[in-house]
């Protein structure tokens, strides 16, 4: 059985930065087999090690200006020229899978469009929570019956 | 852009948007393309504490998390110390507070070491000029790959720690008012020491690291970003380094102590913090220097310095090497950030141990409480340097007022000072300005270790942006990176 590994992350505190983690919290509610789901507040080296242990990654964000209601789309393995490695970018995150721990891991960034991050609080704006609702119609068919990662 | 004098441009950037995680420097250039002056603009996201305000004291300590996604364990606890004295529960049993120090412990040595490895490392191990495409985290994980797998490992070890006293990765619950809210069980334990030893010998290889990287670069090390400056900590009552608890310790750069063992309930007789336009991020400064004399270091360089002795053999052994180098006084060079930050996190998993086989682990006592107050401080050394944390409550046991000095914020002015440092040594006057010597300038910055890319991180930010500009207001250069 294909392993899945599922990461939401962002800030639930801060409006729709939670998109991530509220994808996540959907997913594991699910209790999918062969799916592991992760939430945190955002993606750091670690998590290459988690990576590396699965043979799908999948990397759920909120989006800040990308298409309405999300996009899913495959990522390459590559380093990033970062300020700061607090917060790691997903292909960097599945280029350290693959250099470090010589995973073969498939990566895909599902990025779900919010439109509220500028304050603090512990809720989704009606749009955001729209996206989530589709993202979940969208996602939870291809992790349920593994239709991802052609292994 | 604002514009001013005849033959200079002043350019003040206003942040794109109000989300924590942004920097901004601007560097402005004369007409002989000399620096005149440089910026660092931090975007502090300062409606944190209106968001708690009317929110009951006990969900703080929880509910403090969400404004950090790197060191939310701090705040967590910073929180939890200031509502032990809310609720006159401050002298925690023995497994409480030994609990809340391993909780410490774990988050230190899993920030120092993501640091230090991921962060810092392709600059020491490729040069401050190399080549972008290799000088970043997977650079290191191709050419150093044993190296890079320590960082990841010694990371997720941290994050096991805290994981085991928090109750969860994230969003732990672990301290409460007055306590802790469960105790290390014997299988949790012994998953802790399964690994400890290689966790203390890894940690010794990179204090190795960042050490030699210093003494055998001196030359480069101690004129890059350095200048004199103030030092602030917390401090044990004998001395000692103590990054969980103790009373506040100012001293100058020549060691002389500005005040000592100072209860941090009075910090705001000694604390002040200025305001400046052109960032929303505050100054702090030692109230009776004033903000020309006041400002000071915080973090790990501004501890070791602060400290008598650290109360671990490995990293007292280390201290005694990095203060020899100055003949015992302060060390006041902005790269030597990184090998205090490697003493500590010696410090930090020599700690971890000793409390791993400590049996008050396993007690039940966990909370006290005592006289209720309206009023409460709390602060810690957080990875990056101390943190207030500072509440009133109502009668509703609901918060009235918080303020919070973050770590970054008290690194504020010496930010900038690094910044102006190096951007005069390495940028002024040259005639092309490379990707290699603006990388300098991020060099110096991220010695502090900042948290820019704090609390929200959505695909599409950009936490640092440089700016050049010279003295016609044409941007020279520009870059972004996250």
């Amino acid at each position: 059985m294909t392993k899945i590994l599922l990461i939401g992350y962002g800030n639930p505190g801060r409006l729709d930065d939670g998109l991530g983690p509220a994808l996540a919290e959907a997913v594991a509610a699910l209790g999918l087999p062969g799916v592991t789901v992760d939430s945190d507040y955002q993606l750091t080296v670690e998590d290459a090690a988690a990576a590396a242990e699965n043979d799908v990654v999948i990397f759920a964000d909120a989006s800040v200006n990308g298409e309405e209601p999300f996009f899913f789309r495959e990522i390459v393995a590559e380093g990033t020229l970062g300020f700061s490695s607090h917060s790691v970018d997903p292909e960097a995150v599945l280029a350290m899978a693959v250099d470090l721990f010589g995973a073969k891991t498939k990566g895909y960034a599902l990025g779900i469009r919010g439109y509220q991050f500028d304050e603090f609080g512990e809720r989704l704006s009606d749009k955001a929570r729209e996206n989530l609702s589709k993202a979940c119609e969208f996602i939870v068919p291809i992790l349920r019956d593994k239709r991802i990662g052609d292994r | 852009m604002n514009t001013s004098s005849s033959n200079l441009k002043k350019i003040v950037i206003e942040p794109v948007t109000r989300v924590e995680g942004h920097g901004k420097v601007t560097i402005l250039l004369d007409e002989n393309n000399k620096v005149h002056r440089t910026l660092l603009h931090v975007v502090e996201f300062r409606g944190f504490e209106r968001f708690i305000i009317g929110r009951p004291y006990w969900e703080i300590p929880v509910l403090v998390q969400r404004l950090c996604g790197i060191c939310p364990v701090s705040h967590h606890l910073a929180a939890a110390k200031a509502m032990d004295v809310i609720v006159g529960g401050e002298k925690l049993t023995p497994t409480a507070e030994k609990m809340r120090r391993l909780m410490h412990y774990g988050q230190m040595f899993q920030s120092h070491s993501l640091h230090f490895f991921h962060l810092c490392s392709p600059d020491l191990l490729f040069g401050f000029d190399a080549d972008p495409a290799i000088r970043n985290v997977i650079g290191v994980a191709q050419k150093f790959p044993e190296l890079a797998v320590q960082g990841v490992m010694m990371r997720k070890y941290g994050q096991e720690v805290i994981l085991r006293t928090a109750g969860k990765k994230i969003h732990g619950t672990g301290a409460i008012p007055g306590g802790i809210n469960k105790n290390l069980t014997i299988e949790e334990r012994d998953y802790l020491l399964k690994d400890i030893d290689q966790m203390v010998e890894w940690a010794q290889s990179a204090l190795k690291i960042a050490k030699d990287y210093s003494v055998e670069n001196l030359e480069k090390v101690i004129p890059f970003g350095s200048f004199e400056s103030n030092h602030l900590s917390l401090i044990r009552e004998d001395g000692a380094m103590d990054l969980y608890h103790g009373n506040l310790r100012a001293i100058d750069a020549q060691g002389n102590k500005i005040f000592d063992q100072v209860d941090y309930q009075n910090y705001l007789d000694y604390i002040n913090e200025e305001v400046r336009d052109y960032s929303y991020m505050k100054f702090p400064f030692i109230k009776f220097l004033g903000p020309q004399d006041g400002w000071y270091r915080v973090g790990p360089l501004a501890r070791v310095n602060t400290a008598d002795f650290i109360d671990t053999p490995l990293a007292e052994a280390a201290r005694k090497e990095f203060m020899a180098v100055t003949d015992g006084k302060p060390n006041n060079l902005t790269l030597a950030y990184h090998w205090a930050r490697m003493i500590e996190n010696l410090h930090s998993i020599e700690e971890i141990k000793i409390l791993l086989d400590d049996p008050d682990l396993q007690g039940n006592a966990l909370v006290v409480k005592g006289e209720r107050r309206d009023e409460g401080v709390g602060l810690i050394e957080a990875p990056r340097g101390t943190l207030f944390h500072h509440y009133k409550v109502d009668e509703n046991d609901q918060i009235t007022m918080a303020n919070l000095i973050v770590s970054t914020t008290n690194n504020n002015e010496p930010m900038n000072r690094a910044v102006q440092k190096v951007a005069l040594d390495h940028i002024s006057g040259v005639p092309e300005i490379t990707e290699g010597l603006l990388n300098h300038v991020e060099v110096a910055i991220r010695a502090y270790d900042p948290c820019l890319s704090c609390a929200t991180h959505a695909m599409g930010q950009m936490p640092l942006e440089i700016s050049i500009v010279d003295c016609e207001g044409r941007l020279i250069d520009r870059k972004s990176k996250r």
